[in-house]
């Protein structure tokens, strides 16, 4: 329309942030919260690609889940989702003030919703670095000395996993050591497999290979119990690398959500400090809820998935 | 809710937020305690030994949690409908590609073969493991 056809007074007879192209602030809500669901049902398919990818190995390889997860710090697991739950606990209250025109609660719970994601990234990091420095990484760079915590390893001679001799323990051909007798019955137990009683259901679909090396460890079918300890009655399985690929696939692919949320957030406190925010005018902070809210169910279902296995 | 959204003249818009619903605190803050304490459930549960029923256990709480957080955080339970349909949509979408990929992931296991992945020979051998 020209800007000449009528004065501007009748022109702008609406609110400033209300679109030409609406008619009323609720069908511009209503548009722009139909467009923020539509975007996240994409992010939602996204992600299924990777759970769809990490549902295929462990229904094939049920036994690296088993093994690997030992390596994950349940602790720092269980703290993040309870940062992140927090987190989105403020920014569905920072919606709230946004809507009552609360200008400093808002700024204060989105600036909590913003350390609590500075936080998450901060225990991811610690995370990151000590899957680092224990060669547990993707691909041809999985390569720790160590078995996780809380499993022994019969070929494994205890000597070479005392602390201070960590250079020799664990290498390649290294843990060739003097077998006790019992060491060498659960090798032979190895060697025979028999599947455990119950266990059926958990065995790797996947039989020994008939022609190749060993096929797949049957030992973690024998696995024993002993509070948090678990005795594995032979090697490592096959591919444990794989379960970190699936691992940095996922958590990272979720981490760079958390960025470009932490990105709009920022954005929102400094729209908020000047008081744009109010009852007629919240969508921005409606919106970026909502994506933040689909960031931490993502990892409602990460951290089961990754690190509680049983 | 129709009727509310239908009453909302420009005029009422002045008072109070009539865009969008306002979820009171308590009501955030008994969402984000049952968050917690389902947090609490799935940890404690994974440390018991039930064998496949873990792994179903784990899913439930965690869908569950995230129903709490879609409805309530999220605004769904007082949102338009048409949103909760493409929700829902795309969670049939999801189920629809995850069912009929994992029907089809043990279609071929009598040809694979076992043993360690080809990129990873040479570079570490399974801990404990009898070689040379």
């Amino acid at each position: 329309m020209p800007p000449t056809a009528m004065p501007p007074e009748t022109a702008h007879d609406h609110p400033e942030h209300l679109a030409h192209h609406f008619e009323s602030l609720q069908q511009q809500y209503d548009s722009g919260k139909l467009g923020i669901w539509l975007f996240l049902t994409t992010e939602i398919l996204m992600f299924s690609g990777l759970f769809c990818g990490y549902a295929v190995l462990r229904a094939l390889h049920p036994e690296i889940f088993l093994y690997a997860h030992h390596y994950l710090s349940v602790e720092l697991g269980a703290l993040n989702t309870v940062v992140l739950i927090f987190s989105s606990f403020t920014m569905a209250w920072g919606v709230r003030a946004a809507q009552l025109g609360q200008t400093r609660l808002l700024v204060s719970l989105l600036t909590i919703t913003l350390a609590c994601a500075f936080m998450f990234l901060g225990v991811k990091f610690v995370e990151y670095k000590n899957k680092w420095e224990e060669a547990l990484l993707p691909g041809k760079f999985y390569n720790p000395d160590e078995p996780p915590p809380g499993i022994k390893i019969p070929g494994l001679r205890e000597a070479d996993r005392q602390p201070g001799d960590t250079d020799q323990a664990g290498k390649p051909g290294a843990p060739q050591g003097e077998r006790t007798p019992a060491e060498t019955s659960a090798a032979k137990a190895d060697a025979t497999p028999q599947a455990a009683p119950g266990a059926v259901g958990e065995r790797s679909s996947i039989g020994p290979a008939a022609i190749g090396p060993a096929g797949l460890s049957q030992s973690w079918l024998q696995r024993k119990h002993r509070g948090r300890e678990s005795t594995w009655a032979g090697p490592e399985p096959n591919n444990v690398q794989l379960f970190f690929g699936i691992y940095f696939a996922m958590t990272g692919l979720h981490g760079v959500h958390v960025v470009a949320g932490m990105i709009v957030i920022a954005w929102l406190i400094s729209k908020a400090r000047k008081g744009v925010f109010g009852p007629d005018r919240f969508a921005a902070v409606d919106f970026v809820g909502l994506y933040w809210h689909l960031v931490d169910l993502v990892w409602i279902f990460l951290f089961p998935l990754l690190y509680l296995i049983s | 809710m129709a009727q509310h959204q239908a009453d909302s003249s420009p005029a009422s818009h002045t008072t109070q937020s009539s865009l969008g619903h306002v979820v009171p605190v308590w009501l955030l803050a008994a969402v984000f305690g049952a968050l917690l304490v389902l947090t609490c459930v799935t940890v404690a549960v994974a440390h018991v030994d039930l064998g496949n029923l873990n792994l179903y256990l784990a899913l439930g709480i965690a869908a569950v949690k995230a129903s709490l957080v879609v409805l309530f955080f999220m605004h769904l339970f007082w949102d338009r409908p048409f949103n909760s349909m493409i929700f829902i949509g795309c969670l049939l979408f999801v189920s629809l590609f995850i069912g009929i990929a994992l029907t089809d992931s043990r279609a071929n296991e009598a040809s694979t073969i076992g043993g360690e992945g080809p990129a990873m020979r040479g570079v570490h051998a399974p801990l404990g493991s009898p070689q040379k």
